[in-house]
């Protein structure tokens, strides 16, 4: 069954005609060529498909777009000011904290997520905030740099 | 450190020039591609892991509206595989399936949906026939063969090779002693998962993008399984998403995708799931190892004989060259003057096993790390000092004839001493009181930088580079070498950018598409920083020499006067006399022509004169040294590893910022391996096919990694350096061991160490039983006699002490 989902993405509004069984990645990759959200698992098992909704981190493989309709949507493509890096964006870049860079969108928005909360966090809350994102390339350690580094900017 | 102050971008922590694209989520992995009219492929696997296929029925699947094709074994009946000896893999199984996930159809469909409601309604008639499921069963002849091509029955290698007289070795010895080892297998786990799009265009053209790390070797297994011209087909490797090995071997899906495109003349995609990726495997060989080693009273080894059994899975894959690798590199580490190896691989009805990060090599040292801890243990040494003592030198070769060009262990070794305040540990065993108990454990290790041998033999060059500059300033750069996330698009712009003397933004990087760029092996051997960074000099510097001699004539100085730097070429006597590089690049495209440098690279030829000999050779060897720092709790049996220090000497650091990420990234690798991960079979079938049940570490398991960089500059190195991407992984695991033995004193003599072997040893130990955990004996095999190879004359090979 097809249904029409109003969703509002990186601050644009959006009307896909769609069925209403398709996950939110799905209407982001497919119906809407928001490619920059990846996929590791598609059951909700690594973290790689996260989006903020309202601000908090959610994996976007379990979502279905009906249940996250008018709510804040923030994808990787939503992350910069126009042509602006992002804070968190230039400091993955200048500390190597991105390697095969596919773990990284859902890093970068689970990291932006705990600053916009939490501002100055310990190496230990990024621990915390990062732990249901894997990373296979890095070791997280590139990674907690950055978050540290993206805070004090 | 090493002196970088001549070089402007060598030497320097840079950022990679592909970096914003993937912080910004604009880098297009494969299933990030999408084409007009693309439809979906899916392919339907086993789900037997050994039988005969009877019949396939795919009427209903054809019938179904939105499907486009569906095709069998008896469309794609040619067989293909990575090594040229081991040609076994069918793209869809012909006649038997030897694994569960073996595919055995597949359809082309308007979605995804349509595609999987048409696999289920092909129906597919099997004869179950018994599986093989370990190294036991595979010795055991009442099971059926699984290859008719195998050695022996299941065996499907055997290698036996002597260097040196081992008997003398073993009489020379004061102390000798023999251990068995297991290592667990397990997989890559890249986060992305494999994807590809196929596509014959309407000009009868065949293009195929896709997540690999090896497009030349899936270039030459296309023309083989589609009996199609390789003139006429073009492989394009996407950004890969972790590749760690998993992505190096021709696949399946790759040559399904494109067969559909052939048959539906539209783009096809195949994008694997999850579960689909643990099945696709080519991961770690479970690996049972024996090991007998002579010593003198001070840790001097005497002789050593090393035996393994490989668990290979059902295809023949890497399988051949992971063989040999688990007895190639024993030797360039510490001074071995008689060696003796005994490798067998075996076939079983689980996904076939390949190379993951380190290759072959992982397993043995872990094997040989902890049988030298005991040995320490046992001789009362201090077994960073013992190992210390007979590191091998530079310009060794060994028994085994490999070329140590430069060795940095003894260094490595004293960083990692030094950042563990290892010398000031204090091992628990006897006086704390409390359930936890501290350790600390050291091993080191070796690796290749880049195979000497290509995969199949040839006389071509291993990578070519074509360096073009446009009258504009534009710098563009071309290989088929594959960036997997380890920076060869990156690197081969700092190597442009400091013989041009511009910047690494300023260079565009053209990589791994088989119609643009020359020929590059691959990413796997960690061979790409030596190969094709000495092809980009070479390509670089014709262009160079050309930009010189045109400036010189301009500014009526000679060319051996002028530089390259900040954007300008400048005269070194007098720097009034200068030309930006436009004006330069101008004048010489006007002298010369088009500019263009070609550069080839080729590994020098160090191969021993035995049969097997292709295995182990490289233009130089890294070294890694690590201590573990463990916390073991004697109730639970949990292990937490607290800190680990890695020293590694990859030679000069290119980008130290990468080094450094990469050494980080092996380490956790390493930890991941000794602890957690493990690819686990029950009732014939992957017990754990998902990111959830197989346990990989989080940030809350990862241990806090300190990197530390030695800097040997190597002879054969691109500005001196060699490999990072593997070798730090490989000491990891032992000197995880190795610490809890520090820590509670018990042995777990095989990885993953989970919390219930440690418990077993600890139990063991209390009654008085040997404290240890691990496999209790080795397989008798009827071996072929050994190949018995003199070892190199050289006056600097590692000679016997008497």
């Amino acid at each position: 069954m097809k249904q029409i989902l109003r969703l509002r993405i990186n601050n644009q509004n959006y009307e896909v005609y769609a069925p209403i069984h398709k996950t939110l990645l799905e209407i982001l990759r497919e119906d809407l060529n928001l490619t920059g959200t990846k996929h590791g698992c598609e059951l909700g098992e690594c973290g790689t498909c996260t989006v903020l909704i309202d601000g908090e981190p959610v994996l976007s493989c379990l979502i279905l777009p009906v249940a996250v309709q008018g709510r804040a949507i923030t994808t990787i493509e939503g992350m910069a000011d126009g042509i602006m890096p992002h804070p968190l964006q230039t400091a993955f870049a200048e500390l190597g904290a991105a390697q095969c860079g596919y773990c990284t969108p859902g890093m970068l928005l689970t990291s932006k997520a705990l600053l916009d909360q939490n501002p100055q966090p310990t190496r230990d809350e990024i621990k915390h905030a990062l732990a249901g994102n894997l990373c296979r390339c890095t070791g997280y350690t590139k990674i907690y740099e950055a978050v540290e580094q993206a805070s004090k900017t | 450190m090493p002196n970088n102050h001549n070089l402007s971008v060598i030497g320097h922590a840079q950022i990679k020039i592909d970096a914003m694209g993937k912080v910004t989520g604009e880098t297009k992995y494969a299933d990030d591609l999408v084409l007009p009219r693309m439809v979906y492929g899916k392919l339907l696997r086993s789900v037997y892991p050994h039988a005969r296929i009877i019949g396939i029925d795919a009427s209903r699947a054809r019938a179904l509206p939105g499907v486009f094709a569906v095709i069998t074994g008896k469309d794609l009946p040619i067989k293909y595989g990575i090594m040229p000896s081991t040609q076994d893999e069918e793209a869809l199984c012909v006649d038997r399936v030897r694994f569960v996930g073996d595919p055995v159809a597949a359809v082309a469909a308007i979605d995804e949906e349509t595609a999987e409601r048409a696999l289920e309604l092909i129906e597919v008639e099997y004869e179950p026939l018994a599986p093989v499921m370990n190294i036991r069963d595979a010795l055991d002849e009442k099971f059926p063969q699984i290859h008719a091509y195998a050695d022996h029955h299941n065996i499907h290698k055997f290698v036996a090779l002597e260097f040196g007289d081992l008997d003398a070795g073993f009489r020379a010895a004061e102390y000798v002693r023999e251990d068995v080892f297991f290592y667990e297998g397990d997989t890559h786990l890249a986060m992305e998962e494999h994807a590809c799009i196929g596509h014959f265009s309407a000009d009868g053209k065949l293009t195929l993008y896709s997540s690999t790390q090896t497009p030349h070797y899936v270039h030459r297994a296309l023309e083989k399984a589609l009996q199609f011209p390789r003139g006429h087909i073009r492989v394009i490797a996407a950004p890969v998403g972790g590749g760690f090995g998993g992505k190096t071997d021709p696949f399946s899906h790759e040559v399904v995708a494109c067969k559909l495109s052939m048959l539906t003349g539209r783009p096809v995609k195949i994008t694997l799931t999850r579960e689909e990726v643990f099945y696709t495997h080519r991961g770690r060989h479970p690996v049972l190892m024996w090991i007998k080693s002579g010593v003198k009273r001070d840790g001097q080894i005497t002789a050593l004989h090393f035996k393994t059994i490989l668990d290979g899975g059902a295809y023949g894959s890497y399988g051949i060259a992971s063989t040999y690798y688990t007895g190639a590199l024993q030797t360039v580490t510490y001074k071995i003057p008689t060696y003796k190896f005994e490798g067998v691989r075996v076939f079983t009805n689980k996904p076939p096993c390949g190379p993951k990060r380190g290759h072959g090599t992982p397993q043995p040292r872990f094997g040989l790390e902890v049988h030298l801890d005991k040995i320490a243990r046992e001789l009362n040494l201090d077994p960073a000092e013992m190992r210390r003592k007979y590191v091998v030198d530079d310009g060794t070769q060994t028994v085994n004839h490999l070329t140590i060009t430069s060795c940095g262990l003894r260094e490595c070794i004293d960083e990692v001493v030094k950042a563990s305040d290892w010398k000031n540990r204090k091992s628990q065993i006897p006086n704390s009181k409390s359930q936890i108990k501290r350790g600390l454990g050291i091993a080191c290790s070796s690796y290749l930088s880049g195979a000497g041998l290509p995969i199949y033999w040839n006389d071509l060059p291993h990578s070519g580079v074509i360096v073009k500059v446009d009258r504009g300033g534009g710098v563009a750069v071309f290989c088929g070498s594959t960036d997997i996330g380890q920076g060869s698009d990156s690197l081969l712009a700092y190597i442009a950018a400091e013989e041009f003397g511009l910047k690494p933004q300023d260079i565009k990087v053209f990589s791994a598409d088989t119609d643009l760029t020359p020929v590059d092996l691959g990413s796997y051997s960690s061979r790409v920083t030596v190969m094709t960074g000495n092809a980009c000099i070479q390509a670089a510097r014709i262009v160079k020499e050309k930009i010189l001699q045109a400036s010189a004539e301009k500014l009526l100085v000679p060319p051996a006067s002028l530089a390259m730097r900040d954007g300008v070429v400048i005269c070194e006597d007098d720097e009034n006399r200068k030309l930006s590089f436009v004006q330069a690049i101008n004048l010489a495209e006007a002298k010369f022509g088009t500019l263009t440098g070609t550069g080839s690279y080729k590994p020098p030829k160090r191969a021993g004169p035995f049969k097997g000999s292709g295995v182990g050779p490289s233009p130089s060897y890294s070294y890694s040294a690590c201590v573990a720092a463990v916390a073991v709790d004697t109730e639970t049996g949990e292990v937490k590893v607290e800190k680990l220090f890695l020293a590694h000497d990859g030679g000069r650091a290119i980008n130290p910022l990468s080094v450094i990420g990469q050494t980080e990234g092996s380490a956790y690798m390493g930890f991941g391996e000794a602890l957690m991960e493990e690819s686990a079979f029950r009732k014939n079938m992957h017990k754990i096919p998902s990111l959830l049940d197989y346990k990989s570490p989080t940030t809350l398991d990862t241990p806090e990694l300190h990197a530390i960089l030695v800097e040997t500059i190597d002879p054969e190195g691109p500005y001196g350096a060699k490999e990072a991407g593997q070798g730090p992984l490989l000491p990891v695991p032992p000197a995880i061991a190795n610490a809890i033995f520090d820590a509670v004193g018990v042995r777990i003599d095989e990885v993953p160490i989970t919390p219930d072997k440690v418990l077993r040893a600890l139990e063991e130990k209390s009654k008085g039983n040997a404290p240890r955990f691990g496999p209790k004996d080795f397989p008798v095999i009827k071996m072929p006699e050994a190949i018995k190879v003199e070892p190199p004359d050289a006056k600097h090979a590692p000679r016997l002490v008497q």
